[in-house]
């Protein structure tokens, strides 16, 4: 199997510990070489709406140390995956704004080719790996398990930033790797709605109204469980479960698990090694259930 | 309902009908002069359907109209979450994501720049990351079994040191004495 540069991001090496183990594990499981890249930074995101001359080159630096190792970057946060996927794309079609990037990136010793490839892990998974070989790996399969995928936003959008987009109206990817667990993927209407993490740091309220929109549409719906591909998705619906019960008293008692998570268990790889113990959300019940599958 | 009395009266002689000119010269505000107020993008909005306060197409018409104050100035220019749906569904393949980002741009260099910035991008310069990895962080990773992560945040500093976006994050003014810890940048971010 391949060889990808394993990008972290900012959120996740802190945040989203059992994200960050689980994806590790059912790599190694798949055969798949995660690299770490000391170098490697912000991908420039968070300064976007600051100063987009500054995120363009907090991204493009990234870009140009994956072309330097000769590797392929993967990462686990959509945030990251469409920044660095959006900036790659434009400096490839934009002969100016990268003469204008590399004449500043020079001063760092770098200099962007368009030699590297970004994808999400999950993307990664579909393309390279692909559904029939993960249902192959697959010893415990997830019957019965009905799974509410949600993509996040910048996994989709803008379909511009992206080599291959996948519709951004009727996403499939993540709910045909749901499926290769054995697990029912769900169809549902909020499939599509937006976290809210973006407005968190400025406006807590209306970030957290978001979240909970999406757990009213799943509340009665018969889901077992959330399954989600992002660090900041994680932080809303995972550990913003409880603040919504605290701030706006309401209550979903949801599951929330990260996709590589439920892939691991459906490989047989042990709950303890997959973080499940940190996850916020009470996913107890759903792996001793699993378990007895 | 919007609130009647905060609508502003639209006098022609305030309008600076330059403003639509200005937002098309910034990197993803190219198409803004293509929309036809058709308001599909206020529909798809997942932040319109719960906070009355952003109406993406109102913010589009009055930057359209010269209202230049009132939109650097507003509270709801902050609002929008990034999540592309209006600017997936527009007809007229105006980028209005691309658009808030760059009006957000301009009021920054006018001063008009939400506090959590100044955190972010302490802690940038200081870990090369939004969030310090620290110590206390290693030992959580390493009891997982988790790489240990050595900050290398010198070449990310350099970039913030070339654009001047700790300036701009501190509303012009230069850095603070010392950087908020990341506990800060991380409260800063949002810490639910």
């Amino acid at each position: 199997m391949g060889k990808y540069a394993y990008f972290a991001g900012c959120t996740m090496p802190v945040r989203n510990l059992n994200y960050d183990i689980s994806m590790r594990k059912v790599a190694g499981a798949l055969g798949i070489e995660l690299v770490d890249i000391p170098e490697f930074g912000c991908c420039g995101y968070p300064l976007g709406s600051l100063d987009y001359h500054t995120m363009l080159l907090l991204s493009a630096r990234n870009l140009c140390i994956a072309e330097e190792k000769g590797v392929e970057v993967v990462t686990g946060c959509t945030g990251c995956a469409g920044t660095l996927s959006k900036v790659n794309k434009a400096l490839r079609e934009h002969p100016e704004k990268r003469r204008k990037v590399n004449e500043e990136l020079s001063k760092l010793g770098h200099e962007f080719r368009g030699r590297t490839r970004v994808r999400h892990f999950a993307r990664m998974l579909y393309d390279d790996v692909g559904p029939d070989r993960i249902r192959a790996a697959v010893r415990r399969p997830l019957t019965g398990i009905n799974i509410a995928a949600h993509y996040g936003c910048h996994y989709l959008k803008p379909t511009e930033a992206f080599e291959n987009p996948e519709s951004a109206e009727r996403p499939y990817t993540l709910d045909r790797l749901i499926e290769a667990t054995g697990a029912t993927a769900m169809d549902y209407g909020a499939k599509l709605l937006c976290c809210g993490g973006d407005v968190l740091g400025i406006d807590e309220m209306t970030a957290l109204k978001m979240a909970r929109e999406k757990f009213r549409k799943l509340s009665d719906s018969g889901a077992d469980a959330m399954t989600l591909i992002c660090p900041f998705c994680a932080v809303m619906y995972d550990a913003g479960q409880k603040t919504i019960e605290v701030k706006l008293q309401e209550k979903f008692n949801l599951p929330v698990l990260y996709y590589p998570q439920l892939l691991g268990l459906a490989l047989g790889i042990d709950d303890k090694s997959l973080g499940l113990q940190l996850n916020r959300t009470r996913v107890k019940d759903l792996v001793e259930k699993i378990k007895k599958l | 309902m919007p609130d009647t009395e905060k609508q502003p009266i639209v006098r022609l002689e305030d309008l600076e009908p330059g403003f639509r000119h200005e937002i098309a010269a910034e990197p993803g505000g190219e198409m803004i002069r293509f929309c036809f107020q058709c308001g599909t993008c206020t529909a798809s909005c997942p932040v319109r359907a719960v906070e009355d306060r952003f109406n993406p197409r109102r913010i589009i018409r009055m930057a359209l109209l010269g209202m230049r104050q009132e939109v650097l100035t507003s509270s709801f220019l902050w609002l929008c979450s990034s999540c592309y749906a209006c600017q997936e569904r527009c007809p007229q393949g105006v980028k209005i994501t691309g658009i808030m980002g760059a009006i957000r741009n301009i009021a920054v260099r006018n001063r008009l720049v939400p506090a959590m910035f100044s955190g972010q991008v302490a802690s940038l310069k200081t870990h090369g990351r939004v969030y310090e990895v620290g110590e206390l962080e290693n030992e959580k990773r390493a009891k997982l079994g988790l790489p240990q992560i050595t900050e290398m945040p010198e070449e990310v500093r350099r970039i913030i040191d070339m654009t001047g976006a700790e300036q701009l994050a501190n509303g012009g003014q230069a850095a603070p004495a010392a950087p908020p810890s990341a506990g800060e940048a991380d409260r800063a971010r949002g810490g639910a």
